[in-house]
């Protein structure tokens, strides 16, 4: 079990706030922290790690107390078992695939720990390669098994996937919920990716201004709105083209464009490039598998 | 006609005397300033580039007094110690070591700030202790830096002079370098001498930097 509570004052890009938050993981638990940027979500992550530390508060991992202002316990980022993984991957660049690992043992026998993990994510081929002659998606699998090989407490990961494209994304969350499911190590999953949410975690904290405003499954959490039987996209209008008496609007939700038809009424104030919600509402939608 | 080559041999003993123990002080220093969060850095840095904007003279000029048999500590290690630091090898290696101190220090130190931060947090993350972070994942990182500040230092002691005329003064085998010889054999008009030793001095500086360029390159090619 991991106790989090901190409060500290932050500057961000959009001005000052005030983080507070308090909450708990459970053993084993995968939880997700979302919220748009610059509400302190990786702050919380660094304050866990020992790397920035909180102005009050107190922290615990099992039995052991990391942080703790009333009673001046701080303990260094060495001594707190932590893993952390980032967009960045932090790959050694004087050191091969290989050395990289070995410097994450801590007991020199685990050697054989070493040969199991590269073949796990299929990278025993690569292990006497330099980082910089790997492409992304490799980094980022040599980052997470190096991180796993420290044997940590917790596991925190700080947008690891947002540097990778959308294929690899899904291909790389699959293998990380794959490493979860194998060692269970409570981890701590920054994000503002939606799919990665439904997809990984047990919980769900909702991060707004500093403070957790919503936490719960993810189906709870985004039950009101994003899982009704409605459609609902917002996107929008990439072409307006006037046929007759009705209008033939192009908008463009995510990656995809679709075609909706409207009346010449309806559309007679938008404008290309205006934002629109495109919903069905009255029937079931229906599913392909493609 | 024969050349006398102790200058030369006087010259290089000095500069490696003085880049060795450079390295070791420089390396240390580099790092408290720049990763320090204390204040009177901002003292400490300003006094190691010291010697780039003043006259050699002055800072040998001080030595010269700090250390000379007349003052408490020149007195002291004279008397105590029986140790000579005026017109001597070991007074020439304390003003070089004080003289090319910044061109040790400012490259090394420079290699440790633009070294990506988020690196030195991933190997403490990963339970490392500074020490080891430095000599594991930072200084094997910054090897031009530290590469440009040995060559630097070393060539700038190659070509001292005023402090280390004002220190040693120029007794033959024992503190005359050659930069000094080369004025010595100029002011008696012996010019081959001169330039003999000059030649030396210009091709051997070429062939340092030249080196250092051709490592460099490489260097930046397989980090």
């Amino acid at each position: 079990m991991i106790k989090i509570r901190a409060k500290k004052n932050l500057i961000t890009s959009h001005g000052p706030i005030r983080l507070e938050v308090d909450f708990q993981i459970l053993d084993k638990e995968f939880i997700t922290l979302f919220g748009p940027s610059g509400v302190g979500k990786t702050t919380i992550l660094r304050m866990i790690a020992g790397l920035t530390d909180p102005d009050e508060g107190f922290i615990q991992v099992d039995d052991e107390v990391w942080f703790d202002s009333d009673k001046g316990i701080n303990r260094p980022i060495q001594e707190r078992q932590i893993s952390f993984v980032s967009q960045d991957y932090n790959l050694f660049p004087n050191m091969t695939v290989r050395e990289n690992l070995e410097y994450a043992l801590k007991d020199k026998k685990d050697e054989s720990l070493i040969n199991e993990f590269l073949e796990m994510v299929h990278l025993t081929e690569l292990s006497g390669r330099k980082p910089d002659m790997l492409s992304g998606g490799q980094k980022q699998r040599v980052a997470l098994i190096r991180a796993l090989l420290r044997k940590p407490k917790i596991f925190l990961l700080d947008e690891p996937l947002s540097a990778v494209d959308l294929e690899l994304r899904l291909k790389l969350q699959d293998e990380i919920f794959a490493l979860y499911n194998q060692f269970k190590i409570p981890t701590i999953f920054v994000t503002h990716n939606l799919s990665e949410i439904f997809k990984l975690a047990h919980q769900i904290f909702i991060m707004e201004e500093g403070r957790i405003v919503r936490f719960g499954k993810p189906s709870e959490v985004f039950g009101e709105d994003a899982l009704s039987g409605k459609f609902k996209f917002v996107g929008s209008i990439l072409e307006l083209e006037k046929e007759d008496f009705i209008c033939i609007v192009t908008v463009q939700i995510g990656n995809n464009l679709t075609r909706v038809v409207a009346t010449e009424e309806e559309a007679r104030d938008w404008r290309v490039g205006d934002r629109v919600l495109v919903a069905a509402k009255a029937f079931n939608p229906i599913i392909f598998k493609i | 006609m024969s050349f006398d080559l102790s200058p030369l041999i006087l010259t290089f003993k000095l500069a490696s005397v003085t880049t060795l123990i450079l390295v070791l002080i420089g390396v240390p220093l580099a790092y408290w300033v720049a990763f320090t969060p204390r204040k009177w850095k901002y003292i400490i840095e300003p006094l190691i580039s010291m010697p780039l904007v003043l006259p050699p003279t002055v800072l040998g000029f001080y030595i010269l007094l700090f250390f000379s048999p007349r003052s408490f500590l020149g007195n002291f290690l004279d008397t105590v110690l029986h140790i000579q630091v005026v017109f001597t090898f070991l007074g020439l290696v304390i003003g070089s070591v004080l003289f090319s101190l910044p061109f040790m220090v400012n490259p090394i130190k420079a290699g440790f700030q633009s070294f990506p931060k988020s690196l030195i947090e991933a190997s403490y993350a990963l339970g490392k202790s500074r020490r080891e972070t430095l000599l594991k994942v930072i200084l094997p990182n910054i090897k031009p830096s530290l590469l440009t500040g040995v060559v630097m230092a070393f060539t700038h002691t190659v070509g001292e002079f005023g402090v280390v005329l004002m220190i040693g003064g120029s007794i033959p085998g024992k503190t005359r370098i050659a930069s000094i010889a080369i004025f010595s054999e100029v002011e008696a008009l012996n010019y081959s001498n001169a330039n003999f030793y000059s030649g030396i001095l210009f091709l051997i500086s070429f062939m340092i930097l030249f080196v250092l360029n051709a490592i460099n390159r490489k260097a930046f090619k397989t980090i």
